[in-house]
């Protein structure tokens, strides 16, 4: 039976090689919330609060281009609304935890933390003190953001403008989404959403962050409908 | 102003995570909601790429020729065959920063 050190140090080690995609991309975030105009205070202060990288980053670009509060905040929630689904699956192995644990868990669930945790727990379902592996995965991660992320306004106010770092936007969100682009069904939704982004953006309040989505979304429930 | 949205984002982001692991039952999503929550990335992430390389800063449209467009399709071609995330990022844009700053 491991100890509670040892399963923290197995989710340490686990996750240890998503740092190489986690730390250049807090850099970058860091450098593009000083490009849009932000604070170093305010743009290190949403990767405490807010804690989710591509979320972070679209809610900067939405308020620096001029959308309001709502519809920036609406679009954070939008982007993490993924959790739940990590939720849903996480729930089963942390039911015995008490409440205050459980909301203190709760803030270190992040992507790369959840996919080495999860195949863990799927492994270890009768070693207790599991939970100890995802608090060692979440929480490496969210160290190296934090300094990731403050490297990289300090990067930022240094790189000059000419650089035109804020392209570094769309290709961000295009790595991260490289591997649905395989599955026609993602690539039509990909598409549709993204005409549709285009064809709206001058809709007042930024809205076409909101209405793009969901016409989308509307897409794929058809798609989903069609397979059946 | 900014500040409160940060902290409304953030509560929002944390129930997020919290909201199925304390408080709601997990068999409150059905099957079809769950198909389609995979989905998200594919529908949001594209709204802001798309008007980031097809669109100016006005918002009107770019020429087939503007540099945005190689940049982004050099990402995706590396982004397939490297799988890597910050292998996609940076190619991306080394194509990009080449063809404004020597072509």
């Amino acid at each position: 039976m491991l100890s509670k050190f040892q399963i923290f140090k197995l989710g340490l080690f686990d996750v240890a090689p998503h740092l190489l995609s986690v730390v250049p991309f807090g850099i970058i975030f860091g450098a593009i919330g000083i490009e849009l105009g932000f604070d170093p205070i305010m743009t290190y202060a949403t990767s405490l609060i807010i804690f989710g990288g591509a979320s972070q980053i679209v809610f900067l670009q939405l308020l620096s281009g001029g959308a309001s509060s709502l519809i920036a905040i609406t679009s954070v929630g939008v982007i993490n609304s993924r959790h739940l689904l990590y939720g849903a699956v996480l729930s089963e192995y942390l039911n015995k935890l008490s409440l205050i644990k459980k909301l203190f868990i709760s803030y270190f669930i992040v992507d790369q933390g959840f996919a080495v945790s999860n195949i863990y727990f799927k492994k270890n379902k009768e070693q207790n003190f599991n939970h100890y592996h995802l608090l060692g995965s979440g929480i490496t991660l969210w160290i190296c953001w934090q300094i990731s992320t403050i490297i990289g306004i300090f990067l930022g106010s240094i790189v000059p403008e000419t650089l035109g770092l804020k392209f570094a936007i769309p290709l961000t969100f295009i790595a991260i989404i490289i591997n649905e682009l395989r599955k026609l069904d993602h690539l039509m939704v990909m598409i549709i959403s993204g005409l549709a982004a285009t064809f709206f953006y001058n809709a007042p309040f930024k809205s076409y962050i909101l209405i793009s989505p969901l016409i989308g979304l509307f897409a794929a429930y058809l798609i989903l409908k069609f397979k059946k | 102003m900014t500040w409160t949205s940060i902290f409304i984002a953030g509560f929002i982001t944390y129930l997020t995570r919290m909201g199925m692991i304390t408080l709601i039952d997990k068999d409150v999503f059905n099957e079809n909601f769950r198909k389609i929550l995979n989905y998200v990335p594919s529908v949001v992430f594209p709204s802001i790429i798309f008007p980031g390389i097809l669109l100016d800063d006005f918002g009107t449209l770019v020429a087939i020729t503007d540099p945005k467009i190689y940049g982004a399709l050099t990402a995706i071609i590396v982004g397939l065959f490297s799988r890597n995330v910050i292998l996609t990022i940076i190619s991306g844009l080394i194509s990009y920063w080449f063809i404004i700053f020597f072509l």
